[in-house]
């Protein structure tokens, strides 16, 4: 049509003219180039990569060098040519210049493959791209609405937010064109543009509403394009947009009430593209909105039950407007009807439709549980499809419908799919089944068969949180212990190989209840018996010799081996292999070799206190909070104080847990679990002061104390990083330049005040932390801590933590010590404090701070 | 929608557009990866494939794939039905279509797809008023080049 109204015009003939007898004059002065086609036939008749890459390398080469003719009559066709040697994957970001050139031509084949090009080789990353606004500015004002649309296509395409601003007011105008064509074209621009460029909405508003009042279907669907997207850009937007809703339900109804339309008919579906776009856009508006939801809820029920389903086209509409039901607040009965649709999608026998589904329901499966529990085994069997996409969306949504009820049925098929399924599956699959079976588990047995058995499923792929909870939930089942041991006993000794988080959960279990698993058995099997400890120690041998395990197995394996020294009769044995790794090339194996060995030699006295079984741990369950070993109840408390008292609390809380039990030995262990390092003959005096000991019987071994603190402390934050799987923590753990020694500064009447030194290197400050512990039995109040300072120091007091302390608790506070001159410090303490009714008060000299802390 | 790639059962591209900006390198990484992953699947599974954090729909029509990405709230099904209306208009426009015609007349089927989505959404959903639109700029490039080949 446009062509011919050209055809009255007496400037396009001149021009054409003119153009003819140049192109004529060209075609005589040079060589015609290649066509495409012969192009395109030369490089698919070639028969190796080489040959091809030779022909289009020549090719190539002859394009560069047409580049410098003047307006060319054969540029569109080498820029053709480039752009299908692009596709193969050639480089032709050469010829991005020469579309730029194309499109400022008059000719229409020249814009449109100048066009082409443009979409193709611009990179908005490339400031060339800007080029282009130019000519898109003036053919957005052509005449020709082929050249409009043109630009418009390629504003769409790249939309890059410099070209969204310098365009906006152009394509607004086009909104408003008279020409439908124009019109669809300009307000899907605008929407790219709002995408890129969310504030320029405010231009196009005004030019949107009257889009919807379009016969033309092509404007129509893009309106409502534009329109869901401003409304999901903003909430003012939105509520503007709500009066449209009976226009929308309007159209809709028309769309399904309307006879046959060959033009927007689908297989019996009046255009499916533009009713999935509404419903869409309805959804949109009615979502947390009784009103907006009241009045599409007539159309939806029309829609659900009126659409014909045999065809993808109609099941197309279906799965939209289920969304739409399930999203806004719709009616009980309307429900019902969108999950009854899903129930008949999952029974279908086309994938695509039972893959929506299953996505469908596990959105919906929140509002809706037991309407989707009816579709369990349908779900369940999806399981088994051979079909990636679908198995991954059955995993998930069963994972969803897991309760009490049904949680033994759907943990058997999770475990067989698990057994079975993939390894990207693996992961996400154990992990679940283990946060499942902890929040629905029916009881302590079946929670521990259920782990053990995702363990030997899932091999390696089992996620590290995994290990924790297990090995916390073991500890826990004091009277499961015993068969849980043997269980995983099993299961190591059948494959020992190529599950280490198997591994290291069994060791650990063998390592703490390796007494009970000498004596275990198994209920309803009677003819398992009990391993011998030669056959647990040949175990772990094997274990420990493997080059398949990790390093961080055999940590696992050393310290339950060496655990079990003091639970089997036979230490020999032990001794032998814990010592031959004293010469490992592994340095965190050889550590805990020569570290564990000093247990049977000099230290063997230690060796029963040190070894003895984990209080059962408490149960915090955060899925990735650590699991400390010995030390999980300090942990625990610490937590919920500020990490500056975590020093002061470690100390303390160890000394709750272990003082009570076997006297000396333990006393002096936990003290000096304090990374505390330089254990000096004072320290050492301090230490045994604060236990309130006599000093003679441990004069013996002031001298090798530095020793024995080295060994205790690194054995017991040995089972942090072992735990962990910190390696690293180990490490700095052990070498740590920064030390934290801490000294006993008063010590009486059932008070205990704790200094920990830190000092801030290469400066001359340091934090003490003090901890004032209330050992009494009675509560203490209106505790005040007070000190001073010689002269040539500075001293700033923080306030306390507070200043009661009930028994057994604590009171700290953060003192500054500036020391400019570096001299040896002293401190005077004043202490007053309330107890049982009667105020006590008291001085006191703090002199053995360590020497060595301002070095 | 992200982008459409349409490529043969060799795992050659025969036609990309792409409605986002990404660098070059990355074009052809994700095509290359596309390709190879659609490829391995057996002729009866589904047509949805989570790849990475994309929706990628894709359907075979004779020896060519046609592959969609699309965003997470886009319905797969309907992109089912935008890659039959664009393989509908390619067999009207050439006359039942095949490989060689869109591997020869490669620009045709950009036009093609430029008059059907924009911006990566659908702008007309009727075939006739495409099929009117890409004659009548057949017949303005007949008028402005003559009849020289490309």
């Amino acid at each position: 049509m446009n062509a011919s109204e050209h055809g009255f015009n007496p400037a396009f003939n001149m021009a054409t003219i003119k153009q003819v007898v140049n192109e004529a004059i060209e075609r005589v002065r040079m060589p015609t180039p290649m066509r495409l086609r012969d192009l395109i036939r030369q490089i698919r008749a070639a028969r190796t990569a080489a040959e091809e890459r030779s022909v289009v390398n020549k090719e190539c080469a002859y394009i560069r060098s047409t580049f410098r003719e003047e307006d060319s009559v054969w540029r569109c066709r080498n820029i053709a040519k480039l752009l299908y040697i692009h596709m193969l994957g050639y480089p032709a970001h050469f010829g991005q210049l020469e579309c730029l050139k194309l499109i400022a031509s008059s000719r229409f084949t020249d814009k449109r493959i100048g066009y082409l090009g443009a979409m193709l080789l611009l990179d908005e990353r490339q400031d060339v791209h800007l080029l282009i606004t130019n000519s898109l500015k003036n053919d957005l004002n052509s005449t020709t609405q082929f050249v409009v649309g043109l630009a418009l296509c390629t504003l769409g395409a790249i939309a890059s937010p410099e070209m969204a601003r310098d365009l906006a007011g152009e394509v607004e105008r086009l909104m408003k064109s008279p020409n439908g064509y124009i019109r669809k074209k300009a307000a899907l621009c605008a929407f790219r543009i709002i995408k890129r460029v969310p504030e320029l909405m405010e231009i196009f508003l005004p030019a949107t509403r009257s889009l919807l009042s379009e016969k033309n279907h092509g404007v129509l669907i893009t309106g409502v394009t534009l329109i869901t997207e401003m409304c999901e850009n903003s909430p003012d937007t939105l509520n503007h947009f709500k009066k449209i809703v009976p226009n929308l339900v309007r159209i809709l109804k028309n769309l399904i009430l309307a006879g046959y339309s060959p033009e927007h008919d689908v297989s019996g579906v009046s255009d499916p593209f533009l009713q999935v776009k509404i419903l869409k856009l309805l959804r949109v508006l009615g979502i947390n909105d009784v009103d907006a939801s009241e009045a599409m809820n007539d159309i939806l029920a029309q829609v659900a039950t009126n659409t014909e389903t045999s065809k993808n086209v109609g099941n197309t509409i279906l799965y939209e407007t289920v969304l739409s039901i399930m999203d806004i607040k719709s009616e009980g009965g309307l429900r019902v009807l969108a999950v009854n649709i899903l129930g008949r999608f999952l029974l279908n026998n086309d994938k695509n439709i039972r893959y929506v589904a299953l996505n469908t329901l596990l959105r919906t499966v929140h509002v809706d549980t037991s309407a989707v529990q009816r579709h369990r085994s349908t779900i369940l069997e999806c399981l088994k499809d051979p079909d990636v996409s679908i198995r991954r969306r059955a995993m998930e949504l069963s994972f969803a419908l897991v309760n009490t009820q049904n949680i033994r049925t759907m943990m058997k098929e999770l475990l067989t799919f698990l057994e079975k399924s993939d390894p990207e599956f693996k992961a996400h699959c154990s992990s679940s089944i283990v946060l499942s079976a902890e929040r629905y588990a029916p009881n302590k047995r079946w929670h521990l068969d259920t782990l053990l058995k995702v363990l030997v499923a899932a091999g390696n792929y089992v996620r590290d949180d995994v290990i924790s909870s297990t090995i916390q939930l073991i500890s826990e089942s004091t009277n499961q212990q015993a068969y849980v041991t043997l269980q995983l006993y099993r299961a190591l000794s059948e494959d020992y190989l190529n599950r280490q988080p198997l591994t290291q959960v069994a060791v650990w279990a063998i390592g703490e209840y390796g007494d009970l698993l000498l004596q275990a058995a198994i209920e309803d099997e009677q003819n398992v018996t009990p391993p011998t400890e030669d056959e647990v120690i040949d175990l772990y041998q094997k274990l420990l010799w493997s080059p398949q395990n990790t390093a961080t197995s055999k940590q696992y394996t050393l310290m339950s081996l060496t655990k079990l020294s003091t639970r089997f009769s036979n230490t020999n044995k032990i001794q032998q292999i814990i010592s031959s790794f004293c010469s490992s090339l592994h340095v965190e194996l050889q550590q805990r070799g020569v570290e564990f060995s000093q247990l049977f030699g000099k230290y063997s006295n230690l060796r029963p206190a040190l070894l003895e079984r984990m209080p059962p741990m408490e149960v915090v369950r955060q899925p990735d909070s650590q699991i400390n070993g010995d030390v999980n109840d300090v942990e625990t408390k610490s937590a919920e104080e500020s990490p500056q008292h975590l020093m002061n609390n470690e100390s303390n809380a160890l000394l709750d847990l272990l003082g009570g039990d076997n006297g000396l030995d333990i006393d002096i262990i936990a003290s000096s679990t304090q990374p505390s390092q330089p254990v000096a003959n004072t320290n050492n005096q301090d230490l045994l002061d604060l236990l309130g000991l006599d000093p003679l019987p441990t004069t013996p071994s002031i001298e090798p104390s530095n020793n024995m603190g080295l060994i205790i402390e690194n054995n017991n934050s040995n089972l942090l990083p072992i735990m962990n799987n910190q390696n690293s923590n180990f490490l700095t753990g052990i070498l740590s330049e920064r030390e934290v020694p801490s000294i006993t500064a008063y010590n009486k009447e059932g008070l205990k005040i704790v200094f920990s030194l830190d000092r801030i290197p290469d400066s001359n400050q340091l934090t003490i932390n003090v901890a004032a512990i209330n050992q009494t039995l009675s509560h203490m109040t209106d505790f005040l801590f007070q000190a001073a300072v010689p002269r040539t120091f500075q001293i700033q007091m923080l306030s306390p933590s507070g200043t009661s302390m009930a028994p057994n608790g604590q009171v700290t506070q953060v003192l500054r010590v500036i020391n400019p001159s570096k001299n040896v410090l002293r401190m005077r303490i004043k202490i007053s404090y309330v107890i049982d009714g009667n105020p006590v008060e008291d001085q006191a000299e703090v002199n053995n701070f360590p020497t060595d802390i301002w070095d | 929608m992200q982008f459409m790639l349409l490529f043969s059962r060799q795992g050659k591209l025969r036609l990309q557009k792409w409605y986002v900006a990404h660098p070059d390198k990355l074009k052809k990484k994700i095509t290359r990866e596309l390709i190879t992953t659609i490829l391995a699947r057996k002729p009866k599974m589904c047509s949805f494939l989570e790849w990475r954090d994309l929706k990628i729909v894709y359907k075979r029509y004779a020896s060519l794939y046609f592959c969609c990405a699309i965003e997470q709230e886009d319905n797969e099904l309907l992109t089912l039905e935008v890659i039959h209306r664009y393989v509908e208009l390619l067999d009207k426009y050439f006359g039942s279509v095949c490989e060689l015609d869109i591997i020869f007349n490669f620009e045709k089927a950009y036009f093609i797809l430029d008059e059907l989505l924009l911006g990566g959404e659908i702008q007309e959903t009727s075939k006739k008023n495409v099929l009117k639109a890409i004659a009548a700029q057949d017949l303005l490039q007949e008028v402005s080049h003559g009849n020289i080949e490309i």
